[in-house]
Parts: C-alpha cells; structure tokens; sequence
C-alpha cells in the first residue's frame, strides 16, 4: 500500500473561473459602495483589528501607570476612562465585530453561497459599526466617559456623572448594537436558507454552526441592553428615575439588565473562536473532528445555558441565598459542555498526524490557555468563594484568559489560517511561530500574576495601590508581561502587512482545507464559484479530493484508510 | 480496507514492524536481528513511553497537590486569619484548588502529550476516528460528577460561612436578647452580637456603633475609616450606601459585600485576639478617588473597647458643643443669620 505523503501529494487544483466586473469607478468608490461579502468582511476585519490595537494601547497606559505604587503617570480620572474605553472597545469594537467580519467573508464561501441573503443589508452593518466607533472615540476631544465597562447606576447617572462621554457609551452601544442586530438576522437567514445541495443541519461546518448559535445569542441578547441603556438615557436626561434610589428606583436592576445581555455577550465573543478552533483542528491533525454532533450541541446547548447564568456577576449584592445557590449551580452546569469541548478537542489531536503550521500552534495555545480560564472559572462560580475573589485583579485575569486567550488566540489563529484565502499570499511561518511564542510568553507573564494580586487584596479598577501591601512585584511583572505580549502582536501585525505583497502564492487549497471557501481561487472571485458542488458529508473537500485522485489514479492510502465510527 | 492492511498501519505507527523479509533465514539475517535489536533497545517502546508519560503526569499531580499546600498555599489563596468566615472561605477555596490543579495537569497534561507525541512523522497517518459515543458520555458525566461533588461541599461549608456564631465568654458583654433593626439581619443563636452600620460615600466609610443604627443612628458613637471592635466578640455589619454603590471589603475578614443605595447587606466576623489592624478598601467603582477609599478595622479587647466608646462619646459631644458655641458666636455677630 502506498504511502504518500501528505506534504508531496499533488493536491487538485480545483479552480472557479473569474469573472470581471468593467472597472468604471475610482478603487475607493469600488470599497465604499460594496456590497460584496468579502470586501465588507475585510473591511470589518481591518477596522476591528485597528481597534484592537487603539484598545491595546490604552491598556498600556495602564498597565505604565501600575508598574510602580503611588505612581503618578495617569490622574485618577485618566485611568477611569482608559479602562471604560479598553473595555467597551476590546468587546464592542474588536472581538464582536471581528467574529462578525469572519463571518462575513466565510459563512457564504464555506456553505457555498455567493452571497450574503441580504447584501445591502450587510453593508449598512460595517458602516453603522465605524459610525458608532468614531463617535465614540469622538469623546475623547470633550470627556470620555469613565463608569467602566458596565457602567453601573448610580455612578453613571447625570448627578454623578454628567459629562456627555457617558452618553456617547450610550450611544455606542445602541449604535453597535442596531448592527449586530442588522448583522445577526443577515448570519441567520443566509445559514437557514443559502447552503449547497446536500449541506443538511449534520453537514454544517462548526464553525457556521458557532455563528447560527452567535446570532441567535445577539438577537436574545441585544434587545435588552438596547432597553436597558434607554432607560439610562431617559434617567439621565429626561426626568425618569428606573434606576434612581432616591425617587424609588432600582440601582440593582440595572445590574440585572445589564448582565442578562452581559453574559450571553461572553459567549457571543467566544462561540465563534470555538467554531475557528474546531476548522483548524481536524485539517492540521489531518483527522476528523471527535464527536462532531457532540460539538454542535454543546454550542447550542451553552447558549441555552448562558441565558440562565446572568447573576453569577452580581453575588455580592444582596439577593436571598436561594438565588446565590441557582446561579453557582447554573454557571456549573454551563462548565460542563464547555469541558466537553475541550475534551473533544485534545481527542481530536489524538492519533492525528499533526502538521505543526502556525494556525495550530494559536489554536492550541488557546486550548491551553482558555483551560486555566475556565478552571478559575469555577472558583468564581461559588459564591462564598466569589465573596472573596469577585471586583479584584483574581477577575480581571480570569476575564483576560477567557477574553484574550479564548478568542484573541483564536483570532489570530483565524487570521492565519484564511490570511492565504483572503489575501492569496502566504505568511511567513517562522515569523508567525515566533510571534506565537512571543505572545503566549507575555501573556502568561502578563496575566497568570494578577491571580497572586488579586487574591493579595487588589481591587479591580484602582489608579494606584501601597507600596507596603505586597502587591509591587505581581504588578512589575505583569507590566513587563504586557509589553512582551505587544512586541508578539505587532510582529504578527508585520507579518501580515509584509506578506500582503511578498507572501509566497498559496494557491486555492494551501493547508488541504476541509471546507469549501478552499473549492475556490484565493482570493475567491466576485462570484465565489462557478459550479456549487453537491455536499456529501461535513468535509466536503476531502471527497471531492478523493473523487478527484480516483479520477485521475492517484491511490492514497486516505482514499481506503479505514474509518473507525461509533 | 482488508484486515491485514490495518494491522499493517497499526504496527507502523507504533514503530513496531521491522521489514519481515529480515526475520527469515536468509544470510545476514542473524546479523540483521542483532541490529534490530540493539536499535529496539535504544528506541524505546510505545508501551513504555506511555508507561513512563503515566508515572510523569501523576508524578507532577502529587508534586504539585504538596507544592500547592505548603509555600503555594499562602500565595496563591485568599486572604484569612481575621475570622471564620474568612478562614472557612479560605479552606473551602483550597478544596477547588486541590481538585483544580489535577484537572489541570491532566487536561494540559493530555493536550501537549498528544501535540508532542502525534506531531506528523514520515509515514505516520492519522487514525481517521469520528467519536467514541461512550467515551463522550463518560467524560461528560464524569465532569458533571465532580460538580456535583463541588456543589455539596459548598453547601456543606455555607452555614459556617454565612451564620455568625455565638461571642466567646471572655468577649464584650452584650445585653441579653438585643432587638437589632431588622428582622433579616444574620443573628448568632444566642441573638446577642455586636451591631455596627457601615455606610458609604464618596469617598470614605463611616461606621455607627449600636443595635438601633439604622433607624435611630441620633445620638450614637460614630467614627469615620477606622473601626474599632471588640476581640472575640460576634460583630454584626449592616451595609449601605448613600450616593452610588460602595463595596466593603477586609480581606481577612471575609468576602465583600456591596453598599447599594436603597438596599440593605450584612456580614459578620469574630476577630481572634486584640491588637490587631486588618486593612481592606472599597472593591466597587464609585468614581474618581475609589482607590483612596480604604477602610481599617483596629481590634482592642472588650475593656479597651468599652473605653474608647466612651472616649469617642465625649469627643463627638465636645466637638459639637465647640460647633455650637461657634454658631452661637456667628450668630450674635451677625455673621449667620
Ligand atoms: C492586549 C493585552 C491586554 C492588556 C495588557 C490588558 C490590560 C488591562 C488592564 C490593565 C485593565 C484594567 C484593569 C483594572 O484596572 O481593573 C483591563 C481591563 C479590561 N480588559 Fe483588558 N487587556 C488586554 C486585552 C484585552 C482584551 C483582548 C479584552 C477583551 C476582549 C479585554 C477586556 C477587558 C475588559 C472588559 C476590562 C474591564 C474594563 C472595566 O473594568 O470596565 N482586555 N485590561
Ligand atoms: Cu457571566
Ligand atoms: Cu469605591
């Protein structure tokens, strides 16, 4: 039996036949006026990842301003606003968008459509996005506002906080909100109606099955914050008190809104990088994905879930224990199909033949990190435990391991694995390895010490701490940490800026792809494809190869390796 | 697919198949046995590497389960030692610890055993596996297993946590059966506890010494940031806020508990011995200066408490006297009308 080799065997060249619109506009007109998918889904990446890098920035300044205690780079007011900025911008205008720019360019490519369902609909979501942005960074020319992330009542309320900074986070949110919204129905409706003959609910890609799950959540979720920060526009500006204690409101039912849309939106940032993890995993093991039902519930299952665990972010306000209990017992069960993912994960690695190219290394770097996230997770799912640990740095690392290794890592695991598809050049590997080192190292440095502080007594949110309370060398370190972690981002920014023009060609099919955006020319042409193929199973690339090698009698042994289900 | 052939990509994964054509008693085949076996020698088995990557992975579990309670523990647990709520957080925070740090040794144990040993080889395939139904079910359940388990233990521990007890004899003595403010105030079982009301604003903590503090706080000693209390006594916060929502937090003390506007909060705790200041600050963003928000509990023994009550008695009646004199002073002046 022949053994050929997966790196020399000669890979059909499956080609779409390019059409060409006549060129009578300007180039810039061209990418204004789009309603292509993948010039709006490279629009969308670009911009979220320009905020990526202004969010890293302000994180920076803080993490300068904590480098040494009672350091007096930043004024207090500065450092509230850098970490209301951060934060809104790292989950409002990256990971959210980013997801949604993936989407964009390979939900129709990978179920085989030419086109989002509603084109028009899609460009209206990448402009309302940049306009709620720029406007929101707008504020920092009069006041940003500066009541954290979820600007909790009363300290956001006109008497507390009056400057319009607050009302531009208003505005943000109800901005990136109509366009997720716009986005999310546009997600589902090319989902339910747009796949190739053949793709049944069984065959979907897992990652198109992370963005139906991702739209459903935000269609769930958004409505709420919308009426939520509505209210607070109305209290702020318009004589209603919903959240007013003096007048009979109810601080803590902004907590309740607020995290009900909250939580779902933890999932909204993580579900897609699941779904990019579970692509990458069986082409790089060269192996098909364990369990693939298994992996599709448990999305849906955790976006059942994530609907019921909103108040495990408020157990240290008063509610009755009964209450305390269910959420603790809620957020334990939600654990469950997430460990089961892992465990699907490393099962895929298992027996595969793993071809280490980059997109794995930050695809498993991301199994390795979101693990420790998950495991602190559970500490914090306890609520006598969360008494302790709940508004200190023990958080903001666990977020930041959920947030920046779940779905940065993820994110960049995407960016690697499509760039060839996007862009039609291929990164330089070592400089991406290296990139991947660089950032895990920092990372970990970075973040793996604020547990220590936080557990030390280290509030979240403060400008400064003692120089006598223990908390100088965590810091030290994290602030070094931070820094190694943006030399390794930027070096994968270089990468991708270099290999724009000088990237070696890919080709249509570069990592021998399961999915079909790999069926066509890199980057694919305005019609994606010529012919749509018939889908027979959930790697659809792998029979129409096999198809091909037996056409053309090249034997392989994947041809009649056997398949062992059960 | 023939049975055969299976074999065949079985045996040469596991680097156990040296050609067959050596084995048989061709010339140089002894010679060549002898090679075989010498290069088995060095290349160690499958089964002995897995063997070995066993014995490592629970190697490191029990080094790590000693390393994390001895000079570990202190450093990466929270704080405790002010009292037992404090402490029973603390020992069921270790309880997740222990069980944490072996799922992680064996998750990330399991992740880079496999990225390391089925990394892509010359001739090596990948085993084309769909799933194991059973193998699922059981990792589920046995996740869902320990959960469970979690979820006693917490209930279990609650009540130490959440119920204050009763003072020891030797701590301030306290009228009997004291009626406090609320009816769901936490009381220990003999009802008698220590009441203070804690309030926030921007930005600091004010504290109101005496069982009626929050209906009829007129007349009470009061102090600002720095609480004093009475060692081996059962103190009894009630927490609230005045503007937007503080949070009060003593590390080893216990938890925090946030000061809502509008709602009422309650903790307790019972300091072990006198002479002791325990530090914390306000957890919950309140605005611009919540880093400067600190909060000290000073404990002094019952005697010494009972005389700084009234010390502070006489200061707040002294300071309010001289207030008043001062307006009276104004007043005639014409200063203050
Ligand atoms: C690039 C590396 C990053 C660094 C060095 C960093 C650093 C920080 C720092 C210093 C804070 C303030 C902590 C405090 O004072 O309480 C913070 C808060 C936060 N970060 Fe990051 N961060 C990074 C990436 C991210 C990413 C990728 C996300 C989300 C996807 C994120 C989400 C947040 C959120 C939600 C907050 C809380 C903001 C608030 O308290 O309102 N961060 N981060
Ligand atoms: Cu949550
Ligand atoms: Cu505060």
């Amino acid at each position: 039996m022949a053994t050929t080799d997966f790196a020399t065997r000669p890979v059909p060249q499956v080609l779409a036949h390019e059409v060409h619109a006549e060129r009578t506009r300007a180039r810039w007109i061209d990418w204004l006026t789009t309603t292509d998918h993948k010039k709006i889904g490279i629009m969308y990446i670009v911009s979220s990842f320009a905020f990526f890098l202004i969010g890293g920035i302000e994180a920076l300044l803080m993490r300068v301003q904590l480098a040494v205690p009672n350091n007096n780079f930043l004024t207090p007011e500065h450092f509230n606003e850098l970490f209301t900025l951060h934060g809104t911008t790292m989950i409002f205008l990256f990971v959210v968008p980013i997801m949604a720019g993936f989407a964009n360019y390979f939900l129709p490519l990978m179920i085989g459509a030419r086109d989002m369902a509603f084109p028009r609909l899609n460009a209206l979501s990448l402009w309302l996005l940049l306009f709620g942005g720029i406007v929101f960074y707008a504020s920092l020319l009069w006041q940003p506002p500066e009541a954290g992330w979820f600007s909790y009542t009363p300290l956001s309320n006109e008497m507390y906080t009056p400057s319009g900074g607050q009302d531009a986070w208003i505005f943000l949110i109800h901005i990136t909100g109509i366009s997720s919204l716009v986005g999310a129905v546009n997600f589902y409706a090319t989902i339910v109606n747009m796949r190739a003959p053949g793709m049944g609910w069984g065959r979907l890609p897992l990652f198109v099955w992370t963005i139906l799950i991702y739209a459903l959540l935000l269609i769930l979720a958004l409505p709420v914050i919308a009426g939520a920060v509505t209210m607070l526009l109305t209290d702020r500006h318009f004589g209603t008190h919903f959240f007013d204690p003096t007048e009979g409101g109810s601080p803590v039912l902004w907590q309740h809104l607020f995290w009900f849309f909250g939580h779902p939106e933890v999932y909204i940032m993580i579900l897609p990088g699941f779904g990019i993890v579970s692509e990458v995993l069986p082409v790089f093991a060269r192996k098909p994905i364990f369990g693939y039902k298994a992996v599709a519930a448990s999305t849906a299952v955790i976006a059942f879930l994530a609907a019921l665990v909103w108040a495990h972010h408020m157990f240290s306000v008063p509610v009755p224990t009964v209450v305390l209990g269910f959420f603790m017992l809620s957020s334990f069960l939600i654990a469950v199909p997430t460990g089961v993912k892992i465990f699907n994960w490393i099962a895929t690695l298992w027996r595969g033949s793993i071809v280490t190219a980059s997109p794995l290394y930050f695809a498993a770097g991301f199994i390795a990190i979101f693990v420790i996230g998950g495991i602190t997770g559970i500490f914090l799912a306890v609520f006598p435990v969360d008494w302790q640990l709940t508004d200190t740095y023990f958080v903001v690392a666990h977020f930041h391991y959920v947030l920046m290794g779940g779905a940065v890592f993820t994110i960049f695991c995407g960016l690697y694995y499509w760039y060839p598809k996007m862009t039609g050049r291929l990164c330089s590997e070592p400089l991406a390895k290296a990139s991947f080192w660089v950032m895990f190292v920092g990372f970990n440095m970075t973040f793996l010490v604020q547990h220590a502080a936080g557990l030390s007594g280290m509030p979240r949110r403060v400008y400064q701490y003692p120089a006598d309370a223990g908390l100088t060398l965590y810091n030290q370190i994290s602030t070094v940490g931070s820094f190694v972690l943006g030399v390794g981002i930027l070096m994968s920014v270089w990468n991708f800026v270099r290999s724009w023009k000088t990237g070696a060609v890919a080709g249509p099919d570069p990592w021998k792809g399961n999915t079909l955006e790999w069926f066509t020319q890199s980057p694919p042409p305005v019609n994606n494809f010529d012919e749509i193929p018939r889908v027979r199973s959930v790697e659809p690339m792998k029979d129409i190869r096999r198809q091909v090698e037996r056409q053309s009698g090249i034997e392989h042994d994947q041809v009649t390796q056997p398949s062992t289900t059960a | 697919m023939s049975d055969q052939a299976r074999k065949q990509a079985k045996a040469r994964r596991d680097g156990a198949l040296s050609d067959p054509i050596f084995r048989s008693g061709a010339p140089g085949a002894s010679l060549r046995r002898n090679v075989d076996r010498i290069r088995a020698a060095l290349r160690p088995e499958t089964a002995s590497i897995r063997r070995r990557a066993v014995a490592a992975l629970l190697l490191a579990t029990i080094g790590s389960l000693v390393f994390a309670s001895g000079a570990f523990a202190d450093f990466f647990t929270p704080e405790s030692g002010g009292s037992p709520n404090a402490d029973q957080i603390d020992s069921l925070y270790k309880i997740i610890l222990y069980i944490a740090i072996v799922v992680f040794v064996v998750v990330e144990g399991a992740l880079f055993y496999s990225l390391w040993r089925f990394r892509a080889k010359k001739g090596a395939v990948a085993a084309q596996i769909h799933g194991n139904t059973r193998l699922e079910i059981s990792w589920t359940v046995g996740a869902a297993l320990i959960l469970v388990a979690l979820a006693a233990v917490t209930f279990s521990k609650l009540s130490s946590i959440q119920d204050p007890p009763n003072s020891d004899p030797d701590g301030l003595e306290l009228a009997d059966g004291v009626l406090t403010a609320s009816v769901d105030m936490p009381r220990p079982p003999n009802g008698r506890a220590l009441v203070i009301c804690v309030s926030g604003r921007q930005y600091i903590w004010r504290y109101t010494y005496g069982a009626d503090c929050r209906r009829n706080p007129f007349g009470l000693v009061y102090s600002y940031e720095e609480m004093v209390v009475p060692a081996k006594t059962t103190v009894v916060l009630d927490i609230e806020a005045t503007d937007v929502i503080h949070s009060w937090w003593i590390p080893k003390l216990g938890g925090k508990f946030d000061a809502v506007p509008g709602y009422k909060n309650y903790t307790w705790f019972k300091a072990p011995k006198a002479g002791e200041t325990y530090v914390g600050q306000c957890a919950e963003l309140c605005g611009r200066n919540h880093a400067d928000m600190t909060a000290r509990v000073r404990v002094v023994t019952p005697d010494e408490y009972t005389a700084w009550l009234d010390q502070q008695r006489r200061d707040i009646a002294d300071a309010d006297r001289q207030v008043q004199e001062l307006r009276r002073e104004l007043f005639s002046d014409g200063d203050l009308n």
